[in-house]
């Protein structure tokens, strides 16, 4: 398991993978906006953490369809898929994981400098950075299902896209909540922050039996 | 019927699409009258109902609104537990029934979302508002449309149920979603006055034509799904005998 997250981590970082891709891509969000909303700090300091959130939801959602598609397209996804259940199944959660290490800690990761570009305080930063933390994760587990349900198409990269976003839509509140609420005075930090925490082990939980079951079905 | 087929019990002699084709069409002409039966006279009764003392003639809207939203609801189910039947037991007419289920779940959504929002105008004074209740029924409208598009994305209806299937049953988390969340976060949308523990707390003048209206929606989207799980079917067969045409056609030009 360890050398599949390796190879993973090696596939996604070397040319052409989707790490620097998913940063990049991250950057050009937030920096579109304040072309589309105007330079205006306070207004942008204002919205900036959720800004940060859709750019990193975006993100994560970009390089999602080639999670199992390399693998099948290379044959080896059939090998993964002869395993056994319990096998199958962490193994899908460590490509899970890779594809988070990969694409969602680089985002979390190249946040303070977004948040200083979008003029937020010290405490927003962090708390951004907290919450995506916690919360990409989440769109990677969850996004899994999706990946292994659009595996068989062609061109499934879209769709992986408009399957999973309504499923995400629940990290984007409360991810954007707790971040709102740690600069926001009398709104506690913590609640809305413990309901992510649980989404994520929710997902982390359900996503790779599901994904499991998705790639199992399709193989037959 | 025999006495093996009695033992296998009328589900799984169900399984057998033949069969199911002659009983559901024998069904069809009595569900299709009820429905609309119950659907004139729950229209009578939601047109005699007194005017609400606060809202006035708006009130009605309800009656159209309450039960497509149920409903939206109710087909969700109904296709979270047909996606059961197609990865636990593997029925054969499980996959027709989610599929099938889909345009019409997606239909009773949008009309609730539609008239909802047409009762929020005058009511809330605007068309829409980002609610918890609200924004959870978008969502399950979006689920509908992705998984519809999950559909047509593939040609062999036989290779996508296993994964629709799959993502049906990931996509239920929303329903209990909708449920409660008029009760877990407290928004602009009024909370449960129906389906609640302590009895409904909605004037019985009022409360009997939403109950007609919603057994009328229900009988409509049976009716409806027995006639679209019908067509599929038939879909599905006209397809097998052109591929087994075009076989048959490829191997006789093979042959010298």
């Amino acid at each position: 398991m360890m050398a599949l997250l390796k190879r993973d981590l090696a596939i996604a970082t070397r040319s052409g993978g989707a790490a620097m891709l998913g940063v990049l891509f991250f950057l050009a969000v937030v920096a579109v906006i304040p072309f589309g909303i105007g330079p205006d700090l306070n207004l942008l300091a204002r919205i900036g953490p959720a800004i940060l959130w859709i750019g990193a939801l975006l993100a994560s959602l970009l390089g999602l369809d080639r999670l199992f598609q390399a693998d099948r397209e290379d044959g080896s996804l059939d090998m993964l898929v002869m395993q056994d259940w319990f096998s199958l199944v962490l193994t899908v959660f460590v490509k899970s994981l890779a594809h988070w290490l990969a694409t969602g800690l680089p985002l979390v990761l190249a946040a303070p400098l977004l948040g200083l570009l979008m003029n937020m305080s010290a405490t927003a930063t962090g708390a951004v950075m907290l919450t995506l933390l916690v919360g990409t994760p989440a769109i990677s587990f969850i996004g899994a299902v999706g990946a292994a349900v659009a595996v068989v198409l062609p061109r499934g990269g879209l769709l992986v896209s408009i399957l999973i976003l309504p499923l995400a839509i629940p990290i984007l509140i409360f991810g954007v909540s707790a971040s709102y609420a740690a600069v926001t005075d009398p709104d506690p930090f913590l609640p809305p922050f413990m309901i992510l925490s649980a989404i994520a082990l929710f997902f982390a939980a359900l996503g790779p039996v599901a994904a499991a079951a998705a790639l199992k079905g399709a193989a037959d | 019927m025999s006495d093996t087929t009695a033992s296998q019990g009328w589900f799984t002699s169900l399984a057998n699409p033949t069969r199911f084709l002659a009983l559901s069409g024998r069904i069809l002409p009595y569900l299709a009258t009820a429905a609309v039966v119950s659907l004139l006279v729950g229209l009578y009764m939601s047109f005699a109902a007194p005017e609400d003392y606060q809202q006035g003639i708006t009130v009605r809207i309800m009656f159209i609104h309450v039960p497509a939203a149920w409903l939206a609801m109710m087909c969700y189910s109904v296709m979270a537990i047909a996606s059961i039947g197609t990865l636990v037991w593997r029925h054969p007419l499980a996959d027709v029934a989610a599929k099938t289920a889909l345009p019409i779940g997606a239909a009773f959504t949008f009309l609730s979302l539609l008239t909802g929002s047409l009762w929020g105008r005058p009511m809330w004074g605007t068309w829409w508002v980002w609610d918890a209740r609200l924004t959870s029924v978008f969502v399950l409208f979006l689920m509908y449309l992705g998984l519809m598009a999950l559909h047509r994305a593939m040609d062999d209806p036989a290779r996508a149920a296993r994964p629709a299937a799959v993502l049906t049953l990931v996509g239920f988390i929303n329903i209990p979603i909708i449920k409660f969340s008029v009760d877990w976060w407290n928004t602009l949308h009024q909370p449960a006055s129906v389906m609640r523990l302590d009895g409904p707390t909605i004037h019985p003048s009022m409360l009997y034509p939403l109950l007609v209206m919603a057994v009328a929606y229900t009988l409509i989207f049976f009716t409806l799904h027995l006639m679209a799980m019908r067509n599929e079917i038939l879909r599905r067969r006209v397809q097998a005998m052109r591929r087994q045409a075009a076989q048959a056609i490829g191997a006789g030009g093979a042959r010298p």
